[in-house]
């Protein structure tokens, strides 16, 4: 909402001497947010009205001419190229800047410069210039604004101008316009009288609205016109009027001014009445040509389902049956509050017109502007939810204007249809509870106070706060405590803590779970992903991921913003590889990201939320390999207490993994994840151009598993011995199956093991590789001997070598 | 004969002790001396010659002899260990401006920074972090916060639907409802996490973002407690110099309800860029809790008042790191990532 300060001012003249910054900081801390405003007389400066007596043509320059301007009791000469100022001319009163005054911008219309042009007095080719007449644009406006002004040229002010007096203040540029953000539960602010009513209990000063007089002949409106709602659920009140003997002109310069700061184009009496209205009221209207107006009457029903109808703008519309239409005796002649018909019009012959200001159901305008895809100034304004008692104030403001431009003669009498009356709310005063819910102490004058300002009447019989229909938003306690909490001023209300029974501050266990991968990773080098949750389809396709794989059932978005953010992702890959590709692109080396990344895996019903888990997603390329990876996950796991080893079924099936080097991380009976290095080909796809490895740990499996819980094992009192073996070994055969021998057959003596040496090649006959082992032994009560260690060392062997593993000595 | 001998070998032992410069020469010269084959060894082997009466004297005399070299290997020990220490020492000075040797630790996405730092601000008094999820109800979403079907607010958060019933959340709002009807009373809860509208992405949207809510419902629990905790949230994140404005602002769940500036901590309030000029920048809306949502959750407007705040989790991390672009947030440059 923009509005002229000018035109708030004209309503609460006390506000004179307020700045415009006190103006926007008052407004805002008491609700009307300011979001900024602009002066229209920034950098315009001894600008007045000059009038020209004489043009001479330039001695040496054929496209300029020598002026003799009045300037209000002296007299200056200007040189200007205008092109609408001619030779032997004179009388016209022109905008002029004086010397040592300055303007807004230049004659191009382009960017103004933040401190405006500075106008010296100078030397034209060898003629002096003692000022300059001014183009609209120099002024810092426009044609938009100013349509009489010449494309090219000196803006010519009207005969009224006084000559010597400001002519800034005559184009109506010595203003100020704000722009204010209203909440929508404010529909009454979206209008001048309703900022100004804001301003005059923010300022504690007098409100005077427009005083709207009787107006219309001694003709009765219902020989002109009779209407029916036959939607009363959607339209609560219909007023219309008739202006007969119309004469179409140019309203008045105040009125286009101001229209002007509203950012509204003036057309001519009519069409900037009914906007200025709109803009005064917030009350949308709309003028029929009356003669066009089959039966004399007006219909108010929903459309027909699929109903055609062609809006002034020559567009046809197809309807619903949730439409709302405005017709007459024989067809549509508008569409409800949104925009009138083609067939209705008001054209430049119009002799005369039906006035309409109606208050059509806000919901269903909204839904409507959705559905035909067309917005309109009326539509906003209805879409909030217009009260019907402002419809027959706008009106008769409306026919006041006319009477006063002369822009034709009003028929007497209003055609009023108002099925169901809106009455005022009555809410209970509870002063005591609106200052324990504020936590302050105002007092009841001092409320009542803020209520007198705000046009709320206090019945003290009743000790009834009795409601204006305008503030459909206050309907209980609450909503009059933030009325007082407004004007009292929400700075001047105490800051204390909250007291009372003391609670726990904490986090869950799951987030201990989720703390602790972020640790972990970061400990080992990964820094930390945050990727969208929602992604296209095709990275199904991408990934390779088999048709019927489960994890192409999504949570689809119906109105995604694009197929790229059309689906809730099932698995985490695609926006780490997607990161990964970005960093590989950008050069960086060594990337290692992870991603707490969740998930969304599909309920069967549709009508049920789907189940959110957290992927642990890890992935790198450059310095490291898969065991660097498993290195990653093992840390992890014991870091949430997850001490045996895992182990690894390469039989993972992923196909966006390199089939030879991708592992199911199992622990216990349970599947918790996996690793692997991505497939080359998918990594081509991304645009990677090096190994990358990826680990998916699934929180909702471990967090089960998971515990912080420690206990010390002391520290082993005796020695441990060692036995190395060596062994050849199949080449296809996984190590994994090794360890299994040695945890299985050694039993409790066995502290620990590791691998020391795996090698294929030279020296070893093809088809195995050579695998070395250092079993470590303990027992906690004693040195082992020879004798303890002997027998489990053969077991082990026996069992490696019925795998057909052979012993090198 | 033999004291001339025992002096000759002292003065012989140490001339040569007193000429050593290493420990290998001092440990030989100790062996040749007072080894099983040396010298002064060798004089004790002929004591068996010497008259009985004269053994006490020539004993004392080898003993003495004995403590004298003794005594001399062991301080020049001392002195030849401390010169050698002090040449190994010179020896190993090392160019201490060389680069360091780093182990490659990863860094914390700026989110997670500024949302650890207010979760432990709000830890601290006494809130508990939950979460809720972010495909939601509608009615966990709009219907039970006051925002009942053909709201316009319900537009003007350009909801992504999933169904008729079912919304990825615009705000984590919807956690207060899911928590109020557990019912469990006192409350104060802080719930971070996703939401989702329909922006496009650019330098200051994104679909995707994330808030944390926070909800207070108690006995008494008055709108000035509520600026009094914001109050400290802001000092906590934004600075101890850090000033508050509230203004008034509208929200369906919340009445009265406020939008909650801070001074700006880059100019302290005199105007910059960060600022756009204002010395106010906007951090989050709150409010009291809007009566109709505490009874739709089942709680006892005439017992019980509350509290709610909302804040943007990105819009501090922006702000707290001067950030310029919200995009890079979802890029995952390391280059980015790095420097927090």
């Amino acid at each position: 909402m923009n509005t002229s300060l000018n035109w708030i001012k004209a309503m609460v003249p006390g506000l004179d001497e307020v700045t415009d910054q006190q103006f926007a900081d008052a407004m805002t801390l008491s609700g009307t947010k300011v979001e900024g405003y602009t002066a229209y007389n920034k950098n315009l400066d001894k600008i007045v009205v000059g009038q020209i007596e004489s043009v001479e043509k330039h001695p040496d320059a054929d496209k300029l001419v020598v002026c003799q301007v009045n300037v209000g009791g002296s007299t200056v000469q200007i040189v200007t190229g205008a092109p609408n100022i001619e030779v032997g001319s004179s009388g016209q009163k022109v905008p002029v800047v004086l010397e040592g005054g300055r303007v807004a911008g230049g004659h191009d219309g382009g960017a103004l410069p933040e401190d405006g042009i500075k106008i010296k007095k100078g030397k034209l080719r060898g003629v002096e210039s003692y000022g300059m007449m001014c183009s609209i644009e120099e002024l810092g406006s426009s044609r938009e604004f100013f349509p009489d002004a010449p494309e090219n040229g000196i803006y010519i002010l009207g005969d009224d101008a006084e000559v010597g007096s400001d002519a800034v203040a005559y184009l109506g540029l010595d203003d100020t316009v704000f722009e204010y953000e209203i909440t929508n539960n404010r529909v009454d602010c979206y209008s001048v009288i309703g900022i100004a009513r804001e301003a005059a209990a923010t300022f504690n000063k007098p409100f005077n609205p427009p005083v709207v007089t009787q107006t219309g002949n001694s003709e009765n409106v219902n020989d002109y016109i009779s209407v029916e709602i036959e939607a009363e659920d959607l339209c609560k009140r219909y007023t219309a009027r008739v202006v007969k003997n119309i004469k179409l002109a140019p309203s008045p310069k105040w009125m286009q001014h101001r229209l002007m700061t509203a950012g509204i184009r003036p057309i001519n009496n009519i069409v900037d009445i009914t906007n200025y209205v709109m803009e005064e009221y917030g009350q949308p209207m709309h003028a029929y040509d009356y003669d066009n107006i089959a039966g004399k009457k007006i219909i108010v029903r929903r459309a027909s389902e699929g109903e055609s109808f062609v809006t002034l703008d020559g567009q046809e519309r197809k309807l619903t049956e949730s439409t709302l239409m405005i017709c007459d005796g024989e067809r549509a002649v508008g569409l409800a509050g949104i925009m009138g018909g083609e067939n209705s019009m008001i054209t430049d012959n119009i002799k005369t017109m039906l006035f309409e200001a109606a208050t059509f159901d806000g919901t269903n305008i909204r839904k409507t502007t959705k559905k035909i895809g067309m917005r309109t100034d009326a539509s906003a304004k209805f879409e909030k939810g217009l009260d019907p008692e402002n419809a027959i104030l706008a009106m008769n403001r409306a026919c006041q204007l006319i009477e006063e431009l002369g822009a034709g003669e009003v028929v007497g009498g209003v055609v009023d249809i108002y099925p169901v009356k809106t009455a005022k709310r009555h809410i209970a005063f509870e002063p005591e509870k609106i200052n324990r819910l504020l936590g302050t102490n105002v007092s009841v004058d001092e409320m009542k106070d803020y209520f007198k300002r705000l046009e709320i009447v206090y019945d003290e019989a009743a000790n009834e706060l009795i409601i204006p229909t305008f503030r459909q938003d206050l309907i209980r306690t609450a909503d009059i405590a933030e009325e007082v909490a407004r004007f009292y001023g929400y700075d001047n209300i105490p800051t204390t803590l909250p007291h009372g029974a003391t609670t726990m501050g904490k986090i869950s266990f799951k987030s201990r779970v989720e703390d602790a991968a972020c640790e972990i990773a970061q400990f080992c080098g990964f820094s930390q992903a945050m990727t969208y949750s929602f992604e296209s389809p095709k990275v199904f396709d991408k990934l390779k991921i088999s048709a019927d794989s489960t994890l192409r059932k999504t949570v689809v978005i119906s109105n995604p913003l694009g197929e790229d953010f059309s689906v809730m992702r099932t698995l985490s890959l695609n926006g780490m590889l997607t990161s990964l590709a970005t960093n590989y692109k950008r050069r960086n080396k060594d990337v290692k990201l992870y991603e707490l990344a969740k998930v969304y895996i599909p309920s069967d019903n549709p009508d049920e939320l789907p189940t959110e888990k957290v992927d642990f997603t890890l992935g790198f390329f450059g310095d490291g390999d898969f065991f660097t990876m498993k290195g990653v996950v093992e840390e992890f796991l014991e870091r949430i207490g997850m001490r045996n080893k895992p182990s690894y079924d390469p039989e993972a099936g992923k196909p966006y993994l390199h089939p030879g080097r991708q592992a199911n991380i199992i622990y216990g009976d349970t599947q918790i994840g996996y690793l692997g290095e991505v497939h080359p080909d998918i990594a081509d796809v991304y645009g990677i151009g090096e190994r990358t490895y990826i680990a998916v740990i699934d929180l909702s499996k471990v967090t089960p598993i998971a515990s912080f819980d420690r206990k010390y094992a002391g520290i082993a009192k005796f020695p441990a011995v060692t036995r190395d073996i060596s062994m050849v070994v199949p080449k296809d055969m996984l190590v994994g199956n090794i360890e299994k021998v040695i945890e299985k057959r050694g039993g409790e003596l066995v502290e620990s093991f590791g691998l020391f040496d795996i090698y294929e090649g030279e020296q070893i006959k093809e088809g195995f590789k050579s695998v070395a082992y250092t079993i470590s032994f303990r027992a906690n009560d004693r040195t082992l001997e020879d004798s303890d260690i002997q027998p489990v060392m053969e077991k082990i062997l026996k069992d490696l070598s019925d795998m057909g593993i052979e012993l090198r000595a | 004969m033999m004291k001339e001998r025992l002096q000759e070998i002292r003065e012989k032992a140490l001339s040569q002790i007193s000429s050593t410069d290493s420990l290998e020469k001092l440990n030989e010269i100790r062996v040749s001396f007072l080894g099983k084959k040396g010298e002064l060894t060798e004089v004790l082997k002929g004591m068996k010659d010497v008259a009985v009466q004269d053994r006490p004297m020539v004993g004392q005399i080898v003993n003495e002899t004995r403590q004298a070299i003794e005594e001399m290997l062991e301080n020049t020990k001392k002195e030849l260990s401390s010169k050698l220490r002090e040449l190994q020492l010179k020896a190993e000075v090392i160019d201490v401006t060389l680069p360091a040797k780093k182990n490659n630790v990863g860094h914390s996405h700026p989110n997670t920074l500024a949302l650890e730092e207010i979760k432990k601000i709000f830890i601290g008094m006494g809130y508990e972090v939950v979460e809720g999820p972010e495909v939601e109800y509608d009615y966990y979403n709009f219907e039970a916060l006051n925002i009942p079907a053909n709201h316009p607010a319900k537009d003007e958060q350009d909801t992504f639907y999933i169904n008729d019933k079912i919304v990825l959340r615009t705000q984590t709002s919807s956690v207060q409802v899911r928590e109020m009807e557990r019912g469990k009373l006192p409350m104060r809860m802080i719930s971070p996490g996703r939401v989702y509208r329909a922006d496009e992405v650019d330098a200051t949207h994104s679909p995707c973002f994330h808030q944390v809510e926070g909800l207070v419902i108690d006995e008494n629990i008055t709108f000035a407690d509520l600026k009094g905790t914001l109050v400290e949230f802001a000092k906590e994140i934004f600075g101890p110099d850090t000033k508050v404005k509230f203004r008034p602002h509208h929200f369906p769940f919340t009445e009265p309800s406020a939008e909650m500036d801070v001074s700006c901590f880059k100019c302290g309030g005199k105007g910059c860029r960060m600022c756009k000029g204002e010395g106010w920048i906007e951090i989050l809306g709150c409010g009291m809790v809007h009566p109709h949502v505490l009874e739709m959750s089942g709680i006892d407007t005439e017992k019980y008042t509350g509290f709610a705040f909302g804040v943007g989790l990105e819009r501090i991390a922006l702000l707290k790191y001067e950030i310029d672009d919200m995009r890079l947030l979802y890029e995952n440059d390391t280059r980015f990532l790095k420097q927090f």
